[in-house]
């Protein structure tokens, strides 16, 4: 199957200069600023969410795989584990799936995995604008504003901005991990961000066909996220 | 024919296009991504899609010819066209890929040969059109006009 894509976003400087790829000379991030690292392996996917990214302000990097994620992001795939244990700030990029499968179950299951959110390709301007908000460090945000989806449908009405748990020591919102379901082949194997950014271990239908598009009098949002059945976990 | 007729032009034209299909909202998210700091964004993008479709229809092309077709290598690459397609707005070639992906699914042959036929039709028609469509772009910015934004109403 081929791949999706997935953007993670680094709220923190010193998480910029890591490895990565191609050289990351920039210049330091305003405070507001959100720097998102976007993983497809469509070119011009990639080169789409990317151009979405920056007209809402966030700096972006784009790979095509899995690997090259957890390359710029430091982690040695073969220290994974020990590497992104329990203390690890990793824990606090938020993951946000980006898949043109539009199945119920399988975006649930995404969430329940702790992912943040989940974009329906293909994306459109409001739906990063929306993901934009709650990265914003001015949104208030609280675990009760998520709500739980009707069951029989999947596009909704635009969301309240939502939370990402607060870190006790860091009064900036955690930086944001948005991530297309990979395919096998691009995925790195057993890694903790791979659990996320790969949940290709269900079952695929392709129901895509139900994405309505011209036909609709709206375009069809992405859904709202899910209450989510239990904390964020890497695991 | 002058500045407001070639605009015009320009206008039906585009309209026809979402009229027939060939094109669908996703086109004017696409457009909307199109400012003076990214002037030639839509044609960009356009252009790579090109580049990557002729490569993923040339790949599909062998896959489908080998004596035995292994469905694994095939897939993908329908996947992968059906995303990028859907990503630009051009829904005939989506939905072709959609109905290809199928086929696969059913490991058959020779209905994924027609449907790589229906495809590359498509695809060949928003490939001309859009073509098109910038060229009529190019001849407003070239005598000095600016491209009409698309109405949504119709």
């Amino acid at each position: 199957m081929a791949s999706d894509g997935g953007v993670s976003c680094l709220r923190r400087p010193e998480m910029i200069n890591v490895g990565g790829i191609g050289g990351m000379e920039s210049p330091p991030l305003d405070v507001d600023e959100v720097h998102v690292l976007a993983v497809d392996d469509s070119l011009v996917d990639r080169i789409f969410i990317e151009r979405l990214l920056r007209i809402t302000s966030c700096k972006v990097t784009a790979v095509d795989s899995g690997w090259r994620a957890l390359e710029f992001l430091g982690i040695d795939n073969e220290k994974a584990s020990a590497e992104l244990d329990e203390s690890s700030s990793f824990r606090q990029v938020p993951v946000v799936i980006m898949s043109s499968e539009n199945v119920i179950t399988r975006i649930d299951r995404c969430l329940e995995e702790g992912a943040e959110d989940f974009l329906l390709k293909p994306v459109k301007l409001a739906d990063v604008k929306r993901l934009r908000n709650y990265l914003s460090r001015d949104v208030k945000l609280s675990n009760g504003n998520k709500r739980k989806l009707p069951e029989d449908s999947v596009s909704v009405n635009t969301s309240p901005p939502l939370t990402l748990s607060p870190d006790s020591s860091d009064s900036s919102p955690p930086p944001l991990l948005l991530s297309s379901d990979s395919s096998d082949a691009s995925s790195p194997p057993l890694s903790p961000v791979e659990s996320l950014s790969s949940p290709l271990s269900f079952p695929l239908d392709d129901e895509d066909d139900d994405v309505s598009t011209e036909s609709s009098p709206t375009p069809e949002e992405s859904p709202v996220r899910r209450q989510k059945m239990r904390s964020p976990s890497l695991d | 024919m002058d500045l407001v007729q070639m605009q015009k032009s320009l206008q039906d034209y585009t309209k026809s296009l979402f009229l027939e299909g060939v094109l669908d909202s996703q086109f004017l998210q696409l457009q909307q991504l199109q400012d003076e700091s990214n002037p030639d964004f839509v044609s960009q993008v356009v252009t790579l899609f090109f580049q990557d479709s002729d490569r993923i229809l040339n790949d599909l092309s062998l896959s489908l010819d080998q004596q035995v077709v292994d469905f694994k290598k095939v897939d993908p690459h329908v996947h992968q066209l059906k995303g990028s397609s859907s990503s630009i707005g051009a829904q005939r070639v989506k939905n072709a890929c959609v109905v290809f992906r199928n086929f696969c699914e059913q490991q058959n042959v020779e209905a994924c040969h027609r449907c790589l036929q229906q495809v590359k039709q498509e695809y060949y028609l928003v490939k001309n059109r859009l073509e098109t469509l910038f060229k009529l772009e190019q001849q407003i910015v070239a005598s000095g006009g600016m491209i009409p934004a698309m109405e949504l109403g119709f």
